[in-house]
């Protein structure tokens, strides 16, 4: 499984500890993930229907798609990758094909696995807004709305349900701990995110140094 | 085409700025998207901007369409295009770095740590923003019981929720949501 090289070293990630151990040289960094290695154009169709059944967040479709459907990544893996992209700038799932185009099919695969999540839905989303500048008829829309919403929200219990699992059935007590503060601190609480993070993310990478 | 070019600059300036605040997803750029598009340079109305954010939930894929649809309201496909491009070109850039560094030093000491440290933070935020999107959109009883369906239904059985969504999209078109 050879990995295609960066013409230039990758800048160094936000968040650099001190390199108290020497960088690991392991050229097949994908050795750790699920073997079928996707191609091409298994990439854009995969991203692409991620992307049109994602009606209210595509979140839950990566996740089923990924770890259930196509078995290219564990459940822990899919929880790391996420993790990943959602503290990184911009939208989570646009990064996350960016990561995983890129670790499966280097630069181009980054950027067919974007197109296959991007590319669809701006078709769709131009044809949808030039009908409804001609048309407008936003009431039924509405009301439909109303129901996959409701749906949608259904949808995203049961998807961090199954991402839960992996961290309550490890062996780690403090991960399920530190997963439920954070949500009592922002879903119940509603404490400001920035104060929660600055509090919550050190004791947690702490937490996971001493453990590994 | 002067005026042309400087609104396609704007966007791209705007939205470029924008992507930095859609941390943990494009919503939460929505705000300051609606100050700047409605109250700032009068793009949009008021109106227009909500039933672009509708039009935008109801599309399928990621919520930073909504992007596309403002882009294309003030310079066409040009504009559509430019306004995405703007949104997702610089945080992909560094998201692949990013992602590539992390691949590369996949086992050490404080990937591992690191990783493991943002996983169980992440989990808990998801479950919050779940639970955000689950009180906007359960405010009456009829709704709630369609999330707690769709919950265990998608949690214990492999069905596609496609299937749900269409049924739920149809109850609310015939008003009983």
């Amino acid at each position: 499984m050879s990995f295609p090289r960066l013409t230039r070293p990758p800048s160094p990630p936000v968040e650099t500890p001190p390199a108290e151990t020497p960088p690991h040289e392991t050229s097949p960094a994908a050795a750790s993930l699920a073997p079928p290695r996707p191609g091409l154009a298994e990439l854009f169709i995969t991203f692409a229907t991620i992307s049109l059944s994602g009606f209210g967040g595509v979140l839950a479709w990566s996740r089923r798609m990924m770890v259930e459907e196509r078995r290219w990544l564990t459940p822990e893996q899919f929880n790391e990758a996420y993790a990943l992209c959602a503290f990184l700038p911009g939208p989570n799932i646009v990064n996350f094909s960016v990561i995983f185009g890129s670790r499966f099919r280097g630069p181009l695969g980054a950027v067919i696995a974007l197109t296959g999540l991007l590319g669809p839905p701006m078709v769709i989303i131009v044809m949808i807004g030039a009908l409804y500048a001609h048309y407008g008829d936003l009431p039924a829309l509405r009301r439909a709305l109303i129901g996959v919403a409701a749906a949608a929200a259904g949808l995203m219990m049961a998807t961090v349900a199954k991402m839960a699992g992996p961290l309550f059935r490890g062996r780690a007590v403090e991960r399920p701990v530190v997963a439920v503060v954070t949500f009592g601190a922002i879903g119940i609480m509603h404490w400001p995110l920035p104060l929660v993070l600055i509090v919550v993310l050190p004791i947690s990478i702490a937490l996971a140094w001493v453990r590994r | 085409m002067k005026a042309g070019d400087d609104a396609l600059l704007t966007l791209a300036g705007f939205f470029a700025l924008m992507s930095l605040f859609a941390i943990g997803g494009a919503n939460s750029a929505v705000p300051e998207m609606h100050r700047y598009a409605v109250d700032v340079k009068h793009w949009l109305t008021d109106a227009q901007f909500a039933d672009t954010f509708a039009l935008a939930q109801v599309t399928p894929g990621p919520n930073v369409i909504i992007v596309t649809l403002i882009g294309y309201h003030v310079a066409g496909l040009i504009g559509a295009l430019v306004a995405t491009l703007s949104m997702c070109g610089p945080t992909c850039l560094f998201a692949f770095f990013v992602g590539r560094t992390f691949d590369r030093f996949r086992g050490a000491a404080w990937q591992v740590a690191l990783s493991g440290g943002l996983v169980p933070v992440t989990l808990g935020l998801t479950a919050a923003s779940a639970a955000v999107v689950a009180t906007a959109a359960d405010y009456s009883w009829r709704a709630a019981a369609i999330s707690l369906l769709t919950a265990l239904f998608a949690y214990w059985i492999r069905i596609s929720p496609l299937w749900i969504f269409a049924a739920a999209a149809l109850l609310g078109l015939g008003g009983l949501v």
